[in-house]
């Protein structure tokens, strides 16, 4: 039997490091793992290029296809002699920026389209639904590379291509989650003290609907940083000599004879953020869900 | 049934104008329109331009384009690719068996793989093999493909030499072994990520239907639990599995564009990126709706499947 509970019987406020939320969260060990890797690949990203003596478009040709763990370059070269840590590093932010980024701009434009559609329903909220199920028919890397080839890439224009591409799942838990919320006795309090439509969507539905966002926005992290992976694998993302975790990989296949750490090492490093992103998304699933409690 | 499959065939076709307006959005997105590949052309002038623009009807209203592009859409009138002039739909269906052939093996190994591991996870909840299924199930969702693929082309066929490095067949060979010698790599590679998600389903479908009433019964009988398990479990737990497939189209899509390119096969995918270099864009956008379509019919047709075998459906 699941207890529902309303937001108006709050447990009492103690500390957050003893709601059973943290406790059940921590827990999960592999969340815990998650949040460890995140924070030390963030780190490393923003502190690592400072501390290594290489900068990330540094071209040493003597140096070319150095092996990883010999000599002055720790991860190695690559064909034109730069340094893999530093372009590694520098790769990480804007790899991890541009997943950042595309999560939060993703997840407003899912959240806005799933509580409008939620909180009106009926005609409106079918034709936005049936809006997301189109776009769900495309494979996203289809549409992701499509809109790529059209616009002039930057950063900027990819971040909002992935979001663009990446918001329909948040939409659709959001909406799920609004119509079940939508007939709730404080949306009926909402109504009869006469607050907006928009008030009562932004102000009361979305605080409410806020445990299943933050694990689908999560998720969707992890998702962008491997989307971005592939356009930019496929030359279609961000451009060299910005290094991003993708575009690493996407002269490797050549080499891979003679240099295969060229590949390996950023898949390495997409892996794990991912990895580390949907372990987080998982464990936070089980911490925010009263249901798993019971079993 | 009728109804249901009535109903579900209107859906469908409105999906389908739905798809079409987004394509034809995409369409319009490139920089200066359709236009965008003469104009870069030397000696170009804006005269001949409005004439070209006259000549493909881009001076009438947008709504009157999209409903005769639509109308050809239908038809099957989908243009002429730039590079060699030949009409789209064929272009698309001389790939299109490479890419199915691709597809199909590697939906056919992650349904056995991932149909055996989330029945074993099921039933032994909580073991060692149910954690490590769980995870490895997490950790495969998290690789790139075309990362696995370019290790798994190093692996096998550049260190250990048992397995070509790309290709469909070795020129002037075309055995049926030698098919298969090159299809188990990309096949396996793009399977990955369907298995993990085919047997995180398959688990919690085999749950729900372990703990229901006629499975209780049916031990209380005194059936082994093997036998349960084969006879009442599996055929139940893999009625939801039917949808699943069919939602995981898509996805398969989109990796058999990064396997294709990364095992240089023929198919679909490649054909997309090979085109979208040449700036093809009638094969691009024909890609892109004909793959839409794709999932749409893929969806409708497990949709209808699940139907015919489930009455609880069709009743509904």
């Amino acid at each position: 039997m699941s207890v529902s509970s309303t937001p108006i019987n709050r447990p009492i406020k103690s500390g957050w490091w003893n709601s059973r939320t943290f406790r059940r969260f921590v827990r999960h060990r592999l969340a815990a793992l998650g949040v460890v890797m995140v924070i030390l690949l963030t780190l490393a990203c923003v502190i690592g290029p400072y501390l290594l003596p290489y900068n990330d478009l540094y071209i040493d040709l003597r140096a070319r296809f150095s092996p990883p763990f010999t000599g002055y370059h720790f991860f190695g070269t690559d064909p034109l002699g730069r340094d893999i840590a530093a372009r590694l590093l520098m790769a990480g932010r804007i790899s991890m920026l541009v997943g950042f980024a595309a999560m939060i701009l993703s997840t407003m434009i899912g959240a806005t389209i799933g509580v409008v559609a939620g909180y009106y329903g009926g005609r409106i909220g079918t034709v936005l639904m049936r809006f997301v199920d189109a776009v769900l028919s495309f494979p996203s890397i289809f549409l992701l590379l499509a809109l790529a080839a059209f616009i002039k890439p930057s950063p900027i224009m990819i971040t909002v291509i992935i979001a663009i591409t990446s918001w329909m799942e948040v939409a659709r838990i959001v909406e799920a989650e609004v119509r079940s919320l939508r007939e709730r006795d404080f949306i009926m309090a909402a109504r009869m003290l006469g607050l907006s439509n928009r008030w009562i969507m932004f102000r009361e539905l979305l605080p409410n609907a806020m445990g299943p966002i933050i694990v689908a926005a999560t998720l969707t992290v992890a998702r962008a940083i491997l989307l971005e992976a592939y356009v930019s694998f496929l030359g279609y993302g961000i451009q060299p000599p910005l290094p991003s975790w993708g575009n690493m990989l996407n002269g490797a296949q050549q080499y891979l004879q003679s240099a295969p750490w060229l590949a390996i090492i950023p898949g390495v490093a997409i892996t794990l953020a991912v990895t580390s992103f949907n372990f987080i998304g998982d464990g936070l699933r089980d911490a925010l869900d009263a249901r798993s409690d019971l079993s | 049934m009728t109804r249901y499959i009535l109903n579900r065939l209107g859906q469908s076709l409105v999906l389908l104008v739905l798809v079409s307006m987004i394509g034809f959005a995409v369409l319009n997105l490139a920089p200066g329109g359709p236009l965008s590949q003469f104009a870069l052309t030397p000696g170009m002038t804006q005269a001949a331009l409005d004439r070209i623009s006259a000549q493909m009807g881009l001076d009438r209203p947008l709504i009157v384009q999209y409903a005769d592009w639509f109308w050809r859409l239908l038809r099957g009138d989908w243009g002429r690719s730039f590079r060699d002039s030949r009409p789209v739909l064929d272009v698309i269906s001389g790939h299109f068996g490479a890419t199915l052939l691709l597809m199909g093996t590697a939906t056919v190994i992650s349904v056995t793989i991932g149909t055996w591991v989330g029945i074993k996870g099921a039933t032994k909840r909580y073991s060692i093999f149910d954690y490590a299924a769980t995870v490895g199930a997490m950790v495969a969702l998290s690789i790139p493909t075309f990362w696995f693929g370019l290790v798994a082309i190093y692996i096998f066929s550049l260190k250990l030499g048992w397995l070509p490095a790309g290709n469909m067949y070795t020129i002037g060979n075309g055995t049926f072994l030698d098919y298969a010698i090159h299809l188990i790599m990309p096949a396996m590679v793009l399977a990955l990520v369907d298995v993990a998600v085919w047997s995180r389903y398959m688990r919690t479908a085999t749950l729900d239907v372990i703990n229901q009433d006629f499975v209780r019964t049916a031990r209380a009988k005194g059936m082994t639990p093997r036998r349960v398990l084969m006879k009442h479990v599996v055929g139940n737990a893999l009625l939801p599995m039917i949808t699943l497939a069919g939602l995981q189209v898509p996805t398969l899509l989109g990796g058999a564009l990064v396997t294709e390119t990364v095992f240089t096969w023929p198919g679909m995918g490649r054909l997309f990126l090979d085109s979208l270099g040449y700036q093809d864009y009638p094969v691009v956008m024909g890609l892109l709706m004909f793959s839409a379509i794709l999932v749409l019919l893929s969806n409708l047709a497990a949709d209808l499947l699940t139907a015919f075998v489930d009455p609880r459906i069709r009743l509904t």
